[in-house]
């Protein structure tokens, strides 16, 4: 087995668990709230790139553009209308009302779209590659690494640097006293989930031109992106990316031993960090 | 025209009534502090002023205006600002994000912001970068002092703010009320300290068992009086 | 005060008395049901009756011990390949073998346990789920029983178990249909041990421990309960009666795969729905919900995916609106509990003021 080959496929594959969990850690992190639908918003919004770009030609890039402030009205409402009436102490409510909601998203695809496999194409960056001597790396992968990156960059800007950011991490230590500095819970939350959906964005945009989907696939980039988010510790974006990393270096290593054990690794990898570290790699310091 | 005021408030926690229809009543520019055991009402009063818990609307008045019913974030935003109990600082924000967060509902033009903050407390402004709770209690007072301040709000709530501290302590967070004053906050106090309370007030209240017991001008009140009104007479 | 009045402790109720007469009438007839139903409603009871068993045992799970797992499907696929292990490399009878199926899931269920236990909440929940994956993904590995694709019971196992003979003979049936019976008989059984297990584990001094830890684990703890020691209870016979009904269930089907035995959405989603839109944390609810459940899977089957579409709103409806579920909603109007296990004072001077009163 090539170990640097290996490896580096790894961090990069990281790269995109990453990005699938960069949007429930963001959720997770500001209101405790498991959302089980997570992985089918995701392919949810594949299949808005897919028609953007069937409708109107522009490259999926710009579809995404467009998508977004979609998705993130999506988002918007449906922390407003549902979510907001089950956060609470108790966790089961919103536990079952996401499981709900990913029935019927994934339904919801099924018929709109049936259960075809979809691609999203994206012409000759889909096999390009770039050598880098030692390794030979996809443009693809490397170009979803970039973006994790990206992702994680802007949000800590927008958590650490912005008057919204203050607000989203002062609600999530005390949400009664974040009202008295004149904050809204409700609609704070609301705006978390909002970013959270333009982060599934491009998270679809790169799940999509990677590989073939269909409305059931959801399920899976869910454990994936819980994984990279539980392993990484609450709150912490970079430790989601360690932890997209580790389950991704995982995966190749394992699948490199035996192709048949490339998802076991990954989900043995999870449980070994949690048996040493019950709370993540990097978290929080109170909780 | 009085500023705050609060005719015949009532509030419950679900079956247990904590007010019995308070009535008190803050002038512009005023002080009024209010006195009482543990289990008295006074910070059940103080968060049904700010909004935490709601009423029915006639029962506070700011203003003139029918605030009870209205929620924490909206009553902020009209210019009544809360020092919580037990300071409440957000761990997650450091000293200096906890102040400019006091700030996030209401863009009012005041004497108020970081730089006067800072001149107010000093040691604030070296320990700017510090997480919020990782100061001593006297410091974190001052900073949940501060937050409120930086809405330039008209009415400045302070529940119990000097419980926990030594009495130097509390000595120099009241040495800032004259400044505080003097930038044109009407302030509602809850003390512990009798003597702290009469020595700043224009106006004392004393509660009991969810009423006002006793109220009146410091200097009119006797001794006798207050320890009948703050312990309820003898049987 | 009175000395010699003796107070006692009831949890009987009129209702519950009526319901335990009617329940054993039921009962009797369900047991006579093959002589004169046909194999259709066989089939249908037989789903309703495990599908319920499985509702209660995460009903105990989550709405009394407070611990919501999304990974029970573990316990249900473990259960079934136990058993086809044993018929196809032991040559056991699968009826035997069904305690090996429940002997699977606590040996799974025990370092489940251990490392679930570390978690909290939604943490717990989806380190279940994973657990149940990595379960999954090993046992289709395991190339004696079928690997990926699976298998089915050999031809001795399936036709010849404990008692299908007798049955043939008895309601001249052929050997499938004898098996439906058979395990008909065997589901009815299971669900009346599970039902009736859990009301008197509920109405023990040991069920009382477990609402207190479940409503506040700290306060339980204050008052001397070991509330460790109850989630290691409830976690390990909730995997148990799991291990076996999924055996049971897999010895009706006669044919098992992974993708089958550790489905998420038969053994968890559906299991879930059933207990919410019942009514969680009772055990009327479940007996709703299952009804409810197949009722509308007959009236949607034929629509596919709506019919889950319609699940899943049903679903959500329930919890934002009617978060006690439809047995809830029942009891909350009237009061009534069929098996009630609220403890109420009686006796001495409570007596005396009721029959004044």
């Amino acid at each position: 087995m090539n170990w640097i080959d290996t490896i580096a496929q790894g961090v990069l594959l990281g790269g995109l668990y990453a990005l699938f969990a960069a949007g429930l850690s963001l959720v997770f992190g500001i209101m405790r709230l498991v959302n089980l639908a997570h992985g089918d918003l995701i392919v949810m919004g594949a299949y808005l790139i897919l028609l953007v770009v069937s409708v109107t030609g522009i490259n999926p890039f710009l579809a995404a553009a467009v998508a977004m402030p979609v998705m993130f009205g999506l988002g918007w409402a449906l922390q407003r209308v549902v979510l907001n009436r089950v956060l609470g102490a108790d966790i089961l409510p919103p536990l079952l009302v996401t499981f709900g909601l990913s029935i019927v998203v994934q339904n919801v695809l099924l018929e709109g779209f049936t259960a075809d496999s979809q691609r999203i194409g994206a012409g000759p960056l889909e096999t390009a590659s770039v050598d880098l001597g030692v390794v030979t790396l996809g443009v693809m992968p490397l170009l979803t690494f970039g973006s994790a990156v990206a992702v994680i960059m802007a949000l800590n800007w927008v958590f650490y640097r912005t008057p919204l950011g203050r607000a989203f991490r002062a609600t999530s230590d005390d949400p009664v006293t974040a009202s008295l500095m004149g904050i809204k819970p409700q609609g704070i939350f609301a705006v978390a989930t909002g970013l959270a959906m333009v982060v599934v964005t491009i998270a679809a945009l790169y799940l999509g031109m990677r590989a073939n989907f269909d409305p059931t696939i959801g399920p899976a980039r869910l454990i994936y992106a819980f994984e990279a988010v539980i392993i990484g510790g609450l709150g912490s974006l970079w430790g989601t990316l360690a932890g997209g990393v580790i389950i991704g270096v995982a995966q190749t290593v394992g699948a490199a031993i035996n192709p048949e054990w490339q998802i076991l690794a990954g989900h043995v990898a999870f449980l070994v960090v949690l048996l040493l570290r019950p709370r993540g790699l990097f978290p929080r310091a109170f909780d | 025209m009085t500023l705050l005021r609060t005719m015949g408030l009532t509030a419950r926690y679900g079956d247990f009534q904590a007010l019995f229809g308070v009535d008190m009543a803050l002038e512009t520019g005023q002080t009024v502090a209010i006195i009482g055991a543990n289990g008295a009402g006074k910070t059940t009063l103080m968060r049904s002023i700010a909004g935490v818990l709601r009423n029915a609307g006639d029962q506070v008045m700011f203003d003139g205006r029918a605030i009870g019913a209205l929620p924490a974030d909206e009553i902020m935003g009209l210019g009544i600002a809360m020092v919580p109990e037990g300071r409440k600082l957000f761990p997650s924000l450091s000293v200096e994000e906890n102040l400019l967060i006091g700030a996030y509902g209401r863009r009012a033009v005041g004497h108020w912001r970081l730089e006067t903050v800072y001149a107010l407390f000093p040691i604030l402004r070296e320990r700017r970068m510090s997480p919020g709770t990782a100061l001593s209690g006297g410091q974190q007072q001052m900073v949940a002092i501060g937050r409120a301040l930086m809405s330039n709000p008209r009415v400045l709530l302070c529940d119990e703010i000097s419980l926990g501290l030594a009495p130097v302590v509390i000595r120099d967070i009241y040495a800032a009320f004259p400044q505080i004053k003097a930038a044109g906050a009407s302030v509602v106090l809850v003390e512990q300290d009798i003597g702290q309370a009469m020595k700043v007030a224009d106006r004392v209240y004393c509660m009991m068992e969810g009423r006002v017991t006793l109220s009146g001008a410091p200097g009119d009140l006797s001794r006798e009086a207050i320890h009948d009104a703050y312990f309820g007479k003898a049987a | 005060m009175d000395r010699g009045q003796t107070y006692r402790v009831e949890t009987r109720t009129k209702a519950s008395t009526i319901a335990a007469v009617a329940g054993v009438i039921m009962l009797a007839v369900a047991l006579a049901l093959p002589a004169f139903a046909g194999r259709g409603v066989i089939q249908d009871l037989f789903f309703i009756l495990t599908m319920l068993t499985l509702a209660q045992f995460w009903n105990l799970l989550a709405g009394y011990g407070g611990l919501v797992s999304v990974g029970q499907q573990a316990f249900v696929g473990l259960g079934g390949y136990a058993m086809f292990g044993a018929a196809i490399l032991w040559g056991w009878d699968p009826v035997a073998a069904l305690i090996l199926s429940g002997v699977a899931a606590l040996l799974v269920a025990v370092p489940t346990a251990f490392f679930a236990f570390r978690l909290a909440g939604a943490y717990f929940a989806i380190g279940t789920w994973v657990v149940a994956e990595v379960v999954r993904l090993s046992v289709a590995q395991w190339k004696a029983v079928g690997g990926g694709t699976g298998t089915s019971l050999p031809r001795e196992a399936s036709s010849d178990m404990w008692g299908q003979a007798g049955i043939e003979a008895l309601f001249g049936v052929k050997s499938a249909a004898a098996r439906d019976i058979l395990a008909y008989w065997l589901a009815l059984v299971l669900c009346v041990a599970t039902i009736g297990g859990i009301y008197w584990l509920l109405r023990t001094k040991r069920g009382l421990a477990l609402a207190a830890v479940r409503d506040n684990a700290e306060a339980a703890r204050s008052v001397g309960v070991d509330a460790g020691a109850m989630k290691w209870v409830v976690f390990l016979v909730a995997a148990f009666g799991t291990g076996i009904a999924g055996g049971l269930i897999y010895l009706q089907k006669g044919r098992i795969s992974p993708d089958a035995a550790f489905a998420v959405t038969d053994w968890t989603a559906y299991v879930i729905f059933i207990v919410v839109i019942g009514g969680i944390g009772t055990i009327e609810g479940p007996i709703i919900g299952v009804l409810v459940f197949f009722v509308l899977q007959n009236l949607l089957a034929d629509y596919g995916s709506w019919y889950l579409m319609v699940l899943g709103l049903i679903g959500i409806a329930i919890m934002l609106f009617a978060p006690r579920g439809l047995w809830g909603l029942f009891s909350d109007r009237t009061g009534i509990q069929v098996f009630p296990i609220r403890r109420r004072l009686a006796g001495g001077k409570l007596d005396a003021t009721k029959r004044e009163g």
